[in-house]
């Protein structure tokens, strides 16, 4: 019931190649991408110190990461204060086991969810399952992906690969077997499906005794924890059931109350580009008489504390999830979510999911590869995140092998076979790496690399150079930005 | 070894190029944002923002309240109304006694809840840059689920005392020990083909009241 599965997908380029063939697809990504990225550009332009926003965003994150263990003893420290539980989990498997368990203590076979990344990314609807219970996603965009056994392609829509006159097919033949089924007569206006969604969910939600979230942010500082959303299905499954359990990963931690003043202004800008969201909800621990009167928090390292090991990859721990860097990918929007084979698609999948994974597989081999360079996820990634920078780091990674942490052990990787032809163009981008001059001309790194690469990536990146399309640079980039106000000191500048 | 200490010994070891003895809080963050974009008018912007999220504002003095809240009841067609503890009196004065009062208590449960038309409440703070209510379930708010079962929202904001320009004063004002719901326009979607549509499970219908002198 928990839809397809990842496993077992082909690489990136072979998955690419299938996407690209299908205009429809191509269709609607292009469509939708084209129109977030131009409501995001006028929604960040709205705030004249959004650099001054985005750099104090990715200061705040590394000072977090560099004290990870210290902030993460206050928050259990705060949460349990507050009359929380806190539960650790080093993979998915221990995830997954807890909140198994923590279920059936309550006696219930049914929960209800909101919309969380973490939860995809473990596998825990299918676990739910082998163990009897019923996993039901209440986002509407995650319920046509759950009633069309589907797979989620897009971070905030995720059912974006699908038109209108599918969705309605799939509530018409599919509801009845979940619960209430669609109306009679339902017609693909978006405003019906809405309707028709709401009245399905709304028993299952007045029936809930069980809710299952992620979180956007914790707090370190008060145990508070956000959730960030549109619909109000996260409300509900925050607040009416009995038992809530939030499943979390380790990074989404922050050290104070004020430092979500950062964060509430960059993620709704990035992502919806909304001014701000339609509903946050926050809550500290339980309250007397108000929502859930058990509440468990699981903490899951899944790979995490892998990707921090490493310095240069452990900035892709400061993602905030807003989606911004896929709705300006040019290979994203030629590839589909899909392609990149795990929960977290496009550029920010692309240095993620390697690094929680290892690169021991062909499919997760070929993600660094999924890529032109072109910086323009960089540019638009609200905690600055130098993706194409990690990127680099992680072709190294495939080609010439080196150590890496796997499962908290440091590992020496072998190089990659069948990579050979990297090779040049890696010494070539390593070059402009080491040369600090070429680093200090600001922006540059992203066109520099672009000019040392050969015009059509060999290999796993054929298949989408042949389509290439790279948006211009910006003028000023936010690196040179960086560099220009802050010097060569600046604590967030790599 | 439990989970808990794998996982904080793989931080640990991870974070080897962390100098031992940093502190993070010596060194005082940068924070070159702006508190405030200084709004000419926040009660207008905050007016403005609302709207623009299709919130229906409405301004009203403290005389002609109570005639408000019953219109926009009225308008709905209300027959019932969800009331919190502390809210005062004569805001609902003007609503006909043939409108069920519904007490938020410990057995107005989501069930019952389902079957109420409205809700009246007021609020912590208002965010004028971002057109946002935020209800702290304070007395005059109530329970996190009064303001979401039912599909009708009245909230009543006095302006301008609750009114702040941005993010960052809110924050300044809101207790994190109490559970807080932001509230930026009604319930919405944009989850199939991008068309926003208003109302999935939150209250279809937001109206915002500016209560001033
Ligand atoms: S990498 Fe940056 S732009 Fe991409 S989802 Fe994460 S925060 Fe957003």
């Amino acid at each position: 019931m928990s839809g397809g599965t990842y496993l077992g997908m082909p690489a990136f380029p072979e998955a690419a190649r299938a996407a690209t063939r299908d205009e429809r697809l191509r269709g609607n990504l292009r469509h939708a991408t084209h129109t977030i990225r131009d409501k995001r550009a006028r929604a960040v332009a709205e705030l004249p110190d959004w650099a001054e926003l985005r750099a104090a965003g990715a200061a705040i994150k590394d000072r977090t990461l560099r004290h990870l263990d210290g902030y993460l003893e206050r928050l259990e420290e705060a949460v349990t204060a507050a009359g929380g539980q806190v539960h650790w989990a080093a993979d998915a498997a221990q995830a997954n086991e807890i909140v198994t368990r923590l279920v059936l203590r309550t006696g219930e076979r049914e929960v209800v969810k909101v919309k969380s990344m973490a939860t995809q990314e473990l596998g825990l609807n299918a676990a739910l399952e082998r163990a009897g219970v019923r996993a039901y996603e209440t986002d509407l965009a995650e319920l046509i992906v759950q009633l069309g056994d589907d797979l989620p392609s897009h971070i905030l829509v995720p059912a974006i690969h699908r038109n209108r006159r599918e969705i309605r097919d799939i509530f018409a033949e599919r509801m009845g077997d979940w619960g209430r089924p669609a109306p009679e007569g339902l017609t693909d206006e978006p405003a019906d499906l809405a309707e028709a969604a709401r009245l399905h969910l709304r028993q299952k939600f007045l029936d809930a005794k069980v809710g299952i979230s992620g979180a956007n942010f914790m707090v370190a500082e008060t145990g508070t924890m956000v959730v960030v959303e549109s619909e109000g299905n996260g409300r509900m499954c925050l607040t009416l059931p009995e038992t809530l359990i939030s499943v979390v990963g380790i990074e989404k931690v922050v050290p104070t109350w004020r430092d979500l003043e950062v964060f509430l202004q960059l993620l709704p800008r990035s992502s919806t580009a909304e001014r701000m969201n339609p509903y946050t909800s926050m809550w500290t621990g339980t309250s007397d008489g108000d929502g859930p009167s058990t509440f468990h928090l699981v903490l899951v390292d899944n790979g995490r504390t892998d990707t921090l090991a490493d310095e240069v990859g452990r900035q892709a721990l400061r993602c905030i999830r807003c989606s911004a860097c896929l709705n300006v990918c040019p290979v994203y929007e030629r590839a589909g979510g899909h392609a990149y084979g795990s929960a977290y698609p496009g550029p920010i999948g692309a240095i993620l999911t390697p690094q929680l994974r290892g690169v021991d597989t062909a499919l997760d081999a070929s993600l660094p590869y999924a890529s032109s360079l072109c910086g323009a996820c960089y540019e638009v990634c609200p905690v600055a995140i130098d993706i194409p920078e990690v990127l680099v780091r992680l072709r190294e990674r495939v080609v010439e092998g080196g150590e890496a942490t796997v499962g908290g052990t440091r590992v020496r990787i072998r190089p990659a076979r069948g990579h050979a032809a990297e090779r040049a163009a890696m010494r070539a981008a390593r070059w402009a790496l080491d040369h600090p001059g070429a680093l200090r001309a600001g922006q540059r790194v992203a066109g520099r690399m672009r000019r040392l690469q050969p015009r059509r990536l060999p290999g796993p990146g054929a298949a989408w150079s042949r389509t290439r399309d790279v948006p211009p640079l910006p003028p000023e980039s936010f690196r040179s930005w960086w560099r220009r106000t802050r010097g060569e000191s600046g604590e967030a500048g790599r | 070894m439990n989970a808990r200490e794998v996982v904080l010994g793989r931080v640990r070891r991870a974070l080897a190029d962390v100098p031992r003895g940093e502190e993070p809080e010596r060194e005082p963050l940068e924070r070159g944002y702006l508190e405030s974009h200084q709004p000419a008018d926040p009660v207008e912007l905050l007016a403005e923002n609302l709207a623009d999220y299709r919130a229906l504002v409405h301004r009203a003095t403290a005389g002609e309240l109570p005639g408000l809240v019953a219109r926009l009841l009225a308008e709905r067609g209300a027959s019932s109304v969800v009331v919190p503890a502390g809210l005062p009196p004569g805001w609902l004065a003007e609503v006909p006694d043939e409108v069920r009062r519904v007490a938020d208590e410990e057995a107005a449960t989501a069930r019952l809840l389902d079957g109420v038309d409205s809700v009246v409440t007021g609020c912590a703070v208002a965010i004028a840059e971002t057109g946002t209510v935020v209800l702290d379930a304070g007395p005059d708010q109530g329970r996190r689920r009064i303001t979401l079962v039912p599909d009708h929202h009245v909230c009543v904001v006095a302006v301008p005392e609750r009114v702040v320009d941005s993010v960052p004063l809110a924050l300044r004002r809101l207790d994190p020990s109490r559970p807080l719901t932001w509230i930026s326009g009604p319930s919405a979607t944009s989850d199939i083909e991008l068309d926003r549509v208003e109302g999935v499970h939150g209250p279809r219908r937001l109206d915002v009241v500016l209560l001033g002198a």
